[in-house]
C-alpha cells in the first residue's frame, strides 16, 4: 500500500516534535451488498474507501490526524497534524528500523468474493426470499441481504513494527415480518464469518430463511413475557452476548484504568460460578471477529480471561498496555483509520461444561428458555446490564411451553457470572456489531446452553 | 477546520451529473467535514484526534433500474471510477416503476426554507481552547458535588459539514452546518456502591456551550441515584424525561417512514387517519425550526424541507417519505430523505417534537402520589420492536411519592407497547428541549406501565 522509506520519514516527521510512540495505520476497504425487498432487488451497492491515520503518543496524551491522500505529502501532513496534537516541544523517541513481520491468517480464504460474478450474488436474495414465502401465508415481508467486505491494513510503527492482514468478510441476513391475528412479528437470522463466498457452500441462504421465518411465526402465538425475576436457560449460542454485556466489556484495560469497571483490582479473585471459563480469541477462525493482527499490528491471540470462576486477565491494547509495561493482547482495535483504535473484543466465548442441554430444560421447573437476542448494552461503572430477547419460550415443569413476546432481561454482571449453575456440552456462536465510544467493530460471542439462577425480566404478564 | 463553502463540492456533483449517458439519470451527493475530537482523563488530555473526510455518492438509473456506488476520496479518478461502478451496478437491480430521482415538479412544490446553521466562529477556535473547555468540564462536574468520585470520561466535540447534491435532472442543493458539544459522564460513590450521570451541553458554536450546566447535571444525574435498589415488580405511572422522551420519539420516527410502512415494518400500517394517541398528542416534524439541532434547508436528494404534521390531537395524518416511497404510495415526498455518502436516501426525521402542553415540569410531578421518573433507558433496540410495538428497555431512576422525588431505583426493566404509550400519555410537559439527533426533548406523564424489578 505505501513504500517502506515513505513509512519510515513519515514516522521521522511524526516524532520531530516529540512523543514516545508513533504508528502510520492504512487502510483500503472494498465492500458490495444487495437488499431484496418486496419482491425487488433494491440495488447493488459498492464502496471503497481508502486512508491511512497518524498517532503520535506523548505521556498520557495521543494526538491523532488521518488523511484519504496516501502519497508522502498527504502522509506528512497528517504526520504533522497528528505531532502537533500530541505536541511537547521535547526531543522525541528514537526510531527503530522497519522490520516486516507476516502475520498468520486464522482462515484461508478460498473464494474472493470481489470475483465472483454480482449476478451470482443477487440470485442468492431471490433465493432466500422463495424459500422464507415458502414457510406460510403469514409470512408478508421478506427483506434478504447479502454483504461482503474486503478490509486490507498495513500498520508501521516507531518500535520498528511493519506487518499487514487482509480481512474479508460475508454476511447474508434474512428479516420477515408474519401477521397474524394477535398483531405483527418479525424474525430475523444474520449469520456472518470471517470468510469468502464459500459461506455459501456451509450457509445455504434457504436455511437462513427458514430460520427467520420459523421466527416470526412463532411469536404470532406468543403471549406477553413474566414481569420480575426467573430462572434463564440461555441456547447455545444465544446468550454469549449477555456474557459480552455482563463481563466483557467490564474485563477492557481502559475502562479497567479509569476506574469505570467492577472488576477493576480483582485479578486472582473468584469473579464467577466455578462452571464459567471464559476467553476472547482473536484468532478463532472463520468467527466473525477473527483477523491475523490487531488495529495496531498485535497479533490476535487466545486470552483466557476467567479461568473455572476465577479472574485471570483484563483485554490490552499497545497504549495501555506500554503503561503497565505489558505486551498487548492482541484487542487494540478501530473501526476505520479515520479512529483511534481502544481496547476492544473479538470472539467472546464461554467454553463448555459436562451437562446434557436437554438435561438442563428438564430440570428447570420454572423459568425462561432464550432462543435468541438481539444485542445489549452495559454500564461498566456499575455492572448493570441489559439484552433483548427476540425468541423465547416459557419453561414449565421441565418442558419448553409457550412462546413469548419480545422483552429485556436487566441483571447485574458479577451477581449473573455467581448464578450460572449449569453449563451444557454444546456449543454455537452469534455474529454482531459491537459499539463503543461511536465505534462499530464486528465481534462474534458463544456459548454452551447454560442457565442462569436468576434474572429480571421485563415483560408484562403479572 | 478549512472554511467552508460548498460551491467546490457542488462542482464535482455538477461533474457527475454530467457524465449521465443517454436514458440515464444521474444523482451524486458530495459530503466534507471537519471534526475535532476532545477526550480529558484525570485533568490531563487522553487524545486529540482531528479528521476530514471527504465522500461522493453516485446514484445511478437507467431502465428503471439503480444501481449505487460510493468512495471516501474526491479524487477525479476515484470519482470517475465509482459513476462507473454505479452503471455496473444498476444492471442488476430489478426494475421498478417508482424509482427516479426528485424532479422540477417535487423540488418546487415548496420554497427552501432560510437557515443560518453554519457558525465561522467555530472554525477559529483553537485546538488548546477545545482541550481547555474540557478540561473545565471534568474539574467542574468533580467538584459539583464532594460524592463524585471520579468522571469516567469528559470530552469535547465538534463538526462542520457541507453538502451538495446535483443531478442529471438539474436538481442542485448545497447545505452546510456546524455544531458542538462538551460531555461530561460522572461517577458518584465510594466503595462497593457506583451510580453514574451523563450531562452535556450543545451548540452550533463554541460559546453557546454552557460547561457549568453539564457538569451540574451529570453531578446531579449521578448523585441522587446513590443509594438505588432494586424495588418490587408492579404496574404504575411513569414519568420520562426529557432525554428519555427523545429516545421515545426516535423510535416512533422511525415507524413513521414512509419506507417502514411501505415494507410492513411499521406498526401504523393501515392507521392513516385513525386516533393512535391520547387527544393531546401532536407529533410535527419541522425541520425548518432553526433552534433545532437536525435543521436543514434541503433533504438528502435536494428536496427543499417543510413542516410535516405527523399526528394532530391523537390522529395519524400521514407519513413522512422521500422520492421514491412517495411515489410508490401515491403521495409527495415531503423533503425527508436522509443519508450519508456511502448509502442511498432513507426516509427519516429531522425535528421530530411534541407540542408542549401547559403545565411545567414540578407541576406535573406535584400531582402525581405515586409514580416512577425515568433518569435514563437502555437497551432501547433491542428491547423495542417497531413492528409489534413491544417496549420493554432496562431503567434507572427515582421514586416519585407525593407529588417529590424519593427513593432511587435501578436493574429494572419498564414496559408496555407503543401504541399503548401513545394512548396513555397523560401530561406533556412545556420544557421542550432541542437535543442533538433527529427529535426534541420533554418531560411525560404516562398513565401505566409495568415495572419489573424483584
Amino acid at each position: 500500500m505505501i513504500e517502506e522509506s515513505v513509512l519510515s520519514r513519515t514516522l521521522h516527521r511524526a516524532l520531530a516534535r516529540g512523543g514516545d510512540f508513533a504508528e502510520v495505520f492504512a487502510e483500503d476497504r472494498r465492500s458490495s451488498s444487495a437488499t431484496f425487498d418486496d419482491g425487488k432487488v433494491e440495488e447493488l451497492r459498492s464502496g471503497r474507501e481508502r486512508g491511512a491515520g497518524v498517532r503520535v503518543v506523548r505521556g498520557e496524551t495521543t494526538g491523532y490526524a488521518h488523511t484519504a491522500d496516501l502519497s508522502e505529502s498527504g502522509l506528512g501532513e497528517a504526520a504533522e497534524a497528528a505531532a502537533a496534537a500530541a505536541s511537547s516541544g521535547a526531543p522525541g523517541a528514537t526510531i527503530v528500523p522497519l522490520t516486516r513481520r507476516a502475520a498468520r491468517a486464522p482462515h484461508d480464504v478460498k473464494v474472493l468474493p470481489e470475483g465472483v460474478e454480482k449476478a451470482r450474488k443477487v440470485d442468492l436474495l431471490t433465493r432466500a426470499d422463495e424459500a422464507a414465502r415458502a414457510e406460510g401465508d403469514a409470512v408478508r415481508q421478506v427483506t434478504a441481504s447479502y454483504a461482503d467486505g474486503r478490509r486490507r491494513i498495513l500498520v508501521a510503527n516507531s518500535d520498528g513494527l511493519l506487518t499487514e492482514d487482509d480481512q474479508v468478510r460475508t454476511r447474508f441476513m434474512v428479516s420477515c415480518v408474519a401477521v397474524g391475528d394477535t398483531g405483527m412479528q418479525t424474525g430475523m437470522e444474520a449469520p456472518g464469518y470471517t470468510v469468502g463466498f464459500e459461506y455459501f457452500d456451509e450457509h445455504a441462504p434457504e436455511d437462513i430463511a427458514q430460520i427467520a421465518a420459523a421466527r416470526a411465526l412463532s411469536k404470532l402465538n406468543a403471549r406477553p413475557a413474566p414481569s420480575g425475576k426467573v430462572p434463564v436457560v440461555l441456547k447455545r449460542g444465544a446468550g454469549g452476548v449477555l456474557f459480552h454485556e455482563a463481563c466483557g466489556h467490564g474485563l477492557e484495560a481502559d475502562l479497567v484504568g479509569r476506574d469505570a469497571s467492577v472488576f477493576r483490582g480483582r485479578v486472582g479473585e473468584r469473579v464467577a460460578s466455578p462452571l464459567v471459563t471464559l476467553v476472547d480469541d482473536g484468532g478463532l477462525a472463520r468467527e466473525w471477529g477473527a483477523y491475523a493482527i490487531d488495529d495496531e499490528g498485535a497479533p490476535a491471540q487466545r486470552n483466557v480471561l476467567i479461568k473455572d470462576g476465577v479472574l485471570t486477565d483484563y483485554m490490552w491494547d499497545l497504549v495501555r498496555g506500554r503503561k503497565q509495561g505489558r505486551a498487548s493482547t492482541g484487542n487494540g482495535r478501530r473501526e476505520t483509520y479515520q479512529h483511534l483504535p481502544m481496547v476492544r473484543m473479538t470472539n467472546t466465548f464461554l467454553e463448555t461444561g459436562e451437562d446434557d442441554p436437554e438435561d438442563i430444560i428438564r430440570q428447570t421447573p420454572y423459568g425462561l428458555y432464550c432462543v435468541a437476542l438481539g444485542g445489549g448494552q452495559v454500564n461498566t461503572a456499575t455492572g448493570d446490564f441489559v439484552f433483548g430477547i427476540t425468541e423465547a419460550y416459557m419453561i414449565e415443569d421441565g418442558q419448553i411451553t409457550e412462546p413469548v413476546r419480545a422483552a429485556q432481561l436487566i441483571g447485574n454482571g458479577p451477581e449473573t457470572l455467581l448464578g450460572v449453575d449449569a453449563v451444557g456440552r454444546d456449543f454455537d456462536t452469534w455474529a454482531g456489531t459491537c459499539g463503543k465510544d461511536g465505534q462499530g467493530v464486528p465481534v462474534s460471542s458463544g456459548q454452551p446452553t447454560l442457565r442462569i439462577r436468576e434474572l429480571t425480566v421485563g415483560g408484562t404478564a403479572a | 477546520m478549512s472554511a467552508g463553502s460548498a460551491r467546490d463540492l457542488l462542482e464535482i456533483a455538477r461533474g457527475v451529473a454530467a457524465m449521465a449517458g443517454p436514458g440515464e439519470q444521474v444523482e451524486a451527493y458530495v459530503l466534507r467535514s471537519s471534526e475535532t475530537d476532545v477526550k480529558v482523563f484525570d485533568g490531563a488530555v487522553e487524545s486529540l484526534a482531528v479528521a476530514e473526510v471527504d465522500g461522493v455518492g453516485v446514484r445511478l438509473l437507467l431502465d428503471q433500474r439503480q444501481g449505487y456506488a460510493w468512495a471516501g476520496s474526491l479524487d477525479p479518478d476515484v470519482v470517475a471510477e465509482t459513476v462507473a461502478e454505479a452503471r455496473d451496478n444498476a444492471g442488476f437491480g430489478s426494475r421498478d416503476e417508482s424509482l427516479g430521482l426528485p424532479d422540477r415538479a417535487d423540488v418546487d412544490a415548496v420554497i427552501a426554507p432560510e437557515l443560518d446553521l453554519w457558525r465561522e466562529a467555530l472554525l477559529a477556535v483553537s485546538a488548546g481552547e477545545k482541550v481547555a473547555l474540557a478540561l473545565e468540564v471534568e474539574a467542574a462536574t468533580r467538584a459539583a458535588d464532594a460524592r463524585v468520585r471520579g468522571v469516567e470520561s469528559a470530552s469535547y466535540g465538534d463538526g462542520a459539514v457541507e453538502v451538495a447534491v446535483a443531478s442529471s435532472l438539474g436538481i442542485e442543493a448545497t447545505t452546510r452546518r456546524t455544531m458542538c458539544s462538551v460531555a461530561s459522564f460522572a461517577m458518584a460513590g465510594e466503595g462497593d456502591e457506583t451510580q453514574t450521570g451523563y450531562g452535556f451541553s450543545v451548540g452550533r458554536t463554541f460559546a453557546d456551550l454552557d460547561v457549568a450546566a453539564a457538569a451540574r447535571d451529570a453531578a446531579e444525574r449521578s448523585t441522587r441515584l446513590l443509594g438505588a435498589r432494586q424495588p418490587a415488580s408492579r404496574r404504575l405511572p411513569v414519568i420520562l424525561d426529557p432525554l428519555v422522551t427523545r429516545s421515545l420519539l426516535g423510535l416512533l420516527g422511525a415507524a413513521l417512514s414512509g419506507e417502514a410502512v411501505l415494507k410492513g415494518r411499521s406498526m401504523f400500517v393501515g392507521r392513516d387517519g385513525e386516533e393512535v394517541a391520547a387527544t393531546n398528542v401532536t407529533l410535527v416534524d419541522d425541520p425548518t425550526l432553526v433552534e433545532a439541532y437536525g435543521a436543514a434547508t434541503h433533504d438528502g436528494e435536494g428536496v427543499p424541507t417543510r413542516r410535516v404534521d405527523l399526528i394532530l390531537d391523537g390522529r395519524l395524518q400521514g407519513f413522512l417519505h422521500n422520492v421514491y416511497t412517495a411515489r410508490r404510495s401515491g403521495a409527495r415526498t415531503t423533503g425527508s430523505a436522509v443519508r450519508g455518502f456511502k448509502s442511498t436516501p432513507a426516509v427519516g426525521a429531522r425535528a421530530l417534537h411534541l407540542r408542549p402542553g401547559p403545565k411545567s415540569p414540578d407541576a406535573i410531578l406535584a400531582a402525581v402520589p405515586e409514580a416512577l421518573y425515568v433518569q435514563s433507558v437502555s437497551g432501547l433496540h433491542s428491547g423495542t420492536d417497531p413492528v409489534s410495538g413491544d417496549f420493554s428497555v432496562g431503567a434507572e431512576g427515582l421514586m416519585v411519592r407525593d407529588g417529590e422525588l424519593a427513593e432511587p431505583v435501578r436493574e429494572i426493566t419498564i414496559a408496555s407497547t407503543l401504541q399503548r404509550m401513545l394512548l396513555d400519555v397523560v401530561e406533556v410537559g412545556n420544557d421542550l428541549t432541542w437535543l442533538p439527533g433527529g427529535s426534541a426533548g420533554v418531560t411525560l406523564l404516562l398513565s401505566d406501565m409495568t415495572m419489573s424489578g424483584v
